[in-house]
């Protein structure tokens, strides 16, 4: 099918699309790479007056910055990009590693990465794995720019606290410590899907192999990425091995409450979260061992 | 910051667009409807039929195309954005009527039988092959992932990918 009419700006500037979503709020929707927003409007899932394509910004917002304190990736990095850079897949393999099970190449050459937040699609990868990033989403409107770390970014299925005349600018992470090792590991049933499931995991390591920080979460099985707290906290002070994979694993699927569909049931789903995290916690282990060889 | 309601520009306003956009080395200009793909804007302005139209909304990939160098859905973009791009098309791989080697490698393999989803994977495949070879069958599943055949299966796809990029020529 094709989309309905709707009337097309193309802000030159941020200031331009700042005001043309001012002025159009409520009627206006922004269109970034995409590939979320073009299939709902070809099958008219959706329909807006106003179009506010922000492609033409200019260069400057389509790199990302490996700062000394920050890595800072604002809204028309496409995701592609990110996958691609070596930077990004030595400082943030779980980013890299995540990016690869996005769809296909031919998506992600023009989805960005602030599109995929923005979407807030719950099985999406890219939630999950900013949220175990320590993120800050920034957001700009005509009326100022403000700052949500992920758990108020991420609000409900589909659901973010932007509002409509706020654009996401960027999002940035913390510059990772030496000692921060990560992983995502995901099950589609076919590449390129969306998984049944997927994990992101950050630890920090300190010179005995005992794990300071640990941050997990998950996608795919609640409205928003899932924190797996409990999961953490065993980890936290913990040294990575095989005694505690049945503790994690089973507090892993303690703490998902997933919803079953015609892809797998709540059972499964719970199942597959307990084996991802295990899987993601061994890989962060061979990363470390690795580095220490 | 500055208050924008007295000061929007209108320019942006207008019903129709025009885009200029080179096709195949080509430079063409139409006068199109904000809501035209870039696939109908091919295929309906530019009768370059070549590129096909499957699912509408991102899977299928018949619609492949390159975009400034990426290989990009033209049914998720709109005419409008392609406005001074570089777009390759199906129509543009053969030069001077000598197919080229991919497009020899999908013959000798018969990686196509009704053809339907020919263009897509042709232009998947040129995109990636340019960025870097495939050398090993999962690699070639993987570049080939994107495109849905509903036909032949992708035994002879995988091969082709594999053939054209060790550099293997001819048509037999
Ligand atoms: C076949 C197919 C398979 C896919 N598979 C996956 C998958 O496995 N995993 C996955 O995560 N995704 C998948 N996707 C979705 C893809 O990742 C999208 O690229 C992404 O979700 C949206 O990014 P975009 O830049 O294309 O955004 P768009 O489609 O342009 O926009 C999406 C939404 O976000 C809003 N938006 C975008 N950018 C901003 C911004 N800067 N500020 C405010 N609002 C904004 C838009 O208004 C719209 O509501 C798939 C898509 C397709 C077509
Ligand atoms: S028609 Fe574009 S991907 Fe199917
Ligand atoms: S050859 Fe018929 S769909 Fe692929």
């Amino acid at each position: 099918m094709k989309p309905g009419r709707f009337t097309y700006h193309s802000p030159r500037s941020l200031d331009e699309a700042l005001a043309a979503l001012q002025v159009y709020g409520d009627d206006a929707k922004v269109l970034a790479g995409g590939q979320s927003l073009m299939p709902m409007l070809n099958f008219r899932l959706a329909r807006f007056e106003h179009l506010v394509d922000v492609n033409r910004l200019g260069a400057e917002y389509a790199e990302p910055t490996f700062g000394d304190t920050r890595i800072t990736i604002p809204l028309l990095v496409r995701q592609r990009r990110v996958e691609r850079s070596e930077e990004a897949a030595r400082l943030l393999p779980v980013l890299t590693e995540a990016l690869a099970q996005v769809a296909h190449p031919q998506i992600r050459n023009r989805g960005t990465i602030c599109g995929s937040l923005a979407h807030a699609d719950p099985a999406a990868e890219l939630p999950s794995v900013l949220s175990v990033l320590d993120a800050t989403f920034t957001i700009a409107s005509s009326r100022g720019v403000r700052e949500v770390p992920a758990e108020e970014f991420f609000l409900f299925h589909l659901t973010t606290s932007l509002e409509p005349d706020e654009l996401l600018l960027q999002v940035s992470v913390p510059r990772p410590p030496v000692n921060q090792f990560s992983s995502f590991r995901e099950f589609a049933t076919r590449r390129g899907d969306f998984a049944l499931a997927g994990v992101a995991a950050v630890c920090e390591v300190d010179a005995a192999g005992v794990v300071t920080t640990c941050r997990v979460a998950a996608a795919g099985v609640a409205p928003t990425p899932h924190r797996l707290t409990d999961v953490e906290a065993l980890v936290t002070g913990a040294s990575l091995n095989e005694d505690l994979w049945p503790d994690v694993e089973a507090a892993a699927r303690a703490q998902v409450d997933p919803t079953g569909d015609i892809h797998a049931s709540a059972e499964y789903r719970s199942r597959l979260t307990g084996v991802l995290v295990k899987r993601a916690l061994a890989d962060i282990r061979g990363k470390l061992e690795a580095s220490r060889a | 910051m500055r208050d924008h309601a007295t000061e929007f520009p209108t320019r942006t306003q207008d019903e129709t667009h025009t885009v200029g956009c080179t096709v195949n080395g080509r430079e063409y200009e139409a006068v199109v409807d904000p809501r035209m793909t870039l696939a109908d804007f091919l295929r309906e302005k530019l009768r370059l039929t070549g590129t096909h139209l499957g699912c509408e909304h991102g899977v299928c990939g018949a619609c492949t195309v390159i975009v400034d160098g990426a290989a990009t859905r033209s049914c998720l973009m709109l005419a409008v954005q392609a406005d001074g791009a570089q777009v390759e098309t199906v129509e543009g791989l053969a030069e001077d009527g000598e197919l080229s080697p991919l497009q020899c490698a999908f013959k000798r393999n018969h990686a196509l039988q009704c053809g339907f989803c020919t263009p897509g994977f042709l232009m998947s495949v040129t995109a990636a092959l340019r960025e870097e070879s495939v050398t090993t069958e999962e690699q070639a599943r993987e570049v080939l992932s994107g495109n849905i055949c509903r036909c032949t299966g992708y035994t002879g796809l995988v091969k082709s990918v594999l053939e054209a990029s060790a550099g293997k020529e001819g048509n037999a």
